[in-house]
């Protein structure tokens, strides 16, 4: 059995690589963005004074943390229109991404939270900062710089999960696989190329991480 | 009226009664120590006289604020009560500058400019003018507790409460933590101190509390309790840790 690489024949279809790669890109900036503040207010909430906060917050991750991904978003693509809510496509992904990411942040930057040892929010307090200040000011940052390696991870994990979002004709970079493949007939080669990219959006996204954890953690390690 | 009061307090850990009872009165410029066994209730005590812990009966007032578990109440306590710990709980991931500017800047509202002249100049008073910018990660134990003193006068306190501040340190570093204490009460700051370093607490301070069981067992001028100590508690417990 043999069979003949032909890149050469993908060299037309380089735009649409291009157009899905930078839609790709577009999504994991804006998902990431998004996913960790979201994640980072939902781990305040679940340590809140507030009883009814907290278990929204516990609700939303447990919800999230325990379904698939897919059904997520076609339950916000085709299911949400039911209640009102119509998102494009576009929308729909950005939404089930920054969803998806906040919920697994938040779990991961809690227990980077729980690990702060009591006497600094002690010393916040006795200072005269609020429980609010005391935990932007003070927990925050070191409770980042403890789960940094997880959190890095699962942003890459949700970068990788964008490919899923085609299934609903978002046009990022699997889509633009599959519909090179479906012109081309050089499957091999289009998911190859594909395969390759994301490859190298990782690798990307770990440095730019490293770089980010250069500036951020000045500090001596923990 | 004495800067810190405290009448008939009493706080129970679940079923544990670990204050039974205690008054006590501190005056502005009083340097008073607080002796006496591990588990006998020192650190609560001291916990309850800025909020940190609740109590269930009695009355703690300090600086004429009833001390009331309630958060804007104590905020503005926070302003007249200073409190130093035993493993420092600098903040990691700030500067020494940064640590002792935190509170001027977020609670008492001070300019950026203000807040740094004022960090730099109680920085001096403890000796540590050439860490400013150091990271807390970087420094000894005596100069880790030394900016965490600076800290808490930041706040301008009328009452400082050190709780075991000396005992996370190497033996050698003990001495330049204590000099700053003795340097404060020459200035008038009224102390109040959860302490093993007898020397320190007959030579320098001026009154002894030593707690038992969870009450003020003894009390006394600090050279009469050291010299002739009354009960039979205190007699042991000075034979002990000498
Ligand atoms: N957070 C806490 N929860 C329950 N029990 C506590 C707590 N802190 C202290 N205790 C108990 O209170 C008693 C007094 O403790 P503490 O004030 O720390 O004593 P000391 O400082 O004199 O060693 C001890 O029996 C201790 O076990
Ligand atoms: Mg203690």
């Amino acid at each position: 059995m043999s069979y003949q690489l032909d890149f050469a024949g993908l060299v037309p279809y380089l735009p649409q690589f291009a157009a899905g790669l930078w839609a790709t890109i577009e999504l994991t900036v804006i998902s990431t963005l998004g996913g960790l503040l979201l994640g980072t207010l939902c781990a305040q909430g679940r340590i809140s004074k507030d009883a009814w906060l907290r278990r929204s917050c516990s609700c939303y991750i447990e919800i999230i943390r325990n379904t698939p991904f897919i059904v997520q978003l076609f339950f916000i693509f085709f299911g949400l229109p039911a209640l009102g809510l119509k998102l494009s496509a576009w929308q729909a992904g950005m939404f089930a991404m920054i969803i998806n990411l906040g919920a697994y942040s938040a779990e991961i930057i809690r227990a980077g939270i729980d690990a702060a040892p009591k006497g600094q929010w002690e010393a916040g307090q006795t200072l005269g900062l609020t429980r609010r200040q005391v935990f932007w000011h003070i927990i925050l940052l070191p409770a980042y710089q403890r789960v940094y390696p997880a959190l890095v991870s699962q942003c890459i994990i949700v970068m990788l999960g964008s490919a899923v979002v085609s299934q609903i004709s978002v046009e990022e970079l699997t889509f633009s696989a599959n519909f090179v493949q479906s012109r081309s007939f050089l499957s091999f080669e289009s998911y190859m190329v594909a395969a390759l990219v994301y490859l190298l959006l990782a690798i990307l996204m770990r440095q730019t991480f490293a770089l980010i954890k250069r500036f951020a953690f000045k500090n001596p390690s923990l | 009226m004495s800067l810190v009061s405290l009448d008939q307090v009493h706080k129970y850990y679940g079923e544990n009664h670990v204050l039974k009872g205690v008054d006590l009165k501190v005056e502005a410029g009083e340097v008073v120590s607080i002796i006496g066994r591990s588990g006998s209730g020192k650190s609560t005590l001291l916990r309850c006289m800025n909020g940190l812990e609740e109590y269930q009966k009695g009355a703690v007032i300090v600086d004429n604020q009833s001390v009331e578990n309630d958060d804007y109440k104590l905020r503005l306590l926070s302003r007249s009560v200073g409190m130093v710990f035993q493993n420092f709980n600098l903040f990691p991931h700030m500067t020494v500058g940064e640590n002792v500017m935190l509170a001027t800047k977020l609670v008492m509202k001070k300019s950026s400019a203000e807040s740094e002249m004022l960090a730099k100049e109680l920085l001096e008073k403890v000796g540590l003018a050439d860490k400013f910018s150091a990271y807390p990660g970087n420094l000894s134990g005596g100069q880790q507790q030394r900016v965490a003193i600076a800290r808490s006068l930041a706040m301008s306190p009328k009452v400082l409460l050190c709780d075991e501040i000396t005992s996370a340190l190497d033996p050698e570093l003990v001495g330049e933590v204590l000099k700053v204490l003795e340097k404060l009460k020459q200035e008038g700051m009224t102390l109040i101190l959860v302490t093993h370093e007898m020397n320190f607490a007959r030579d320098v301070g001026d009154r002894v509390v030593f707690m038992n069981q969870g009450r003020v067992w003894e009390t006394g001028q600090s050279d009469e309790v050291f010299s002739n100590p009354q009960t039979e508690e205190l007699q042991s417990f000075l034979a002990a840790v000498r």
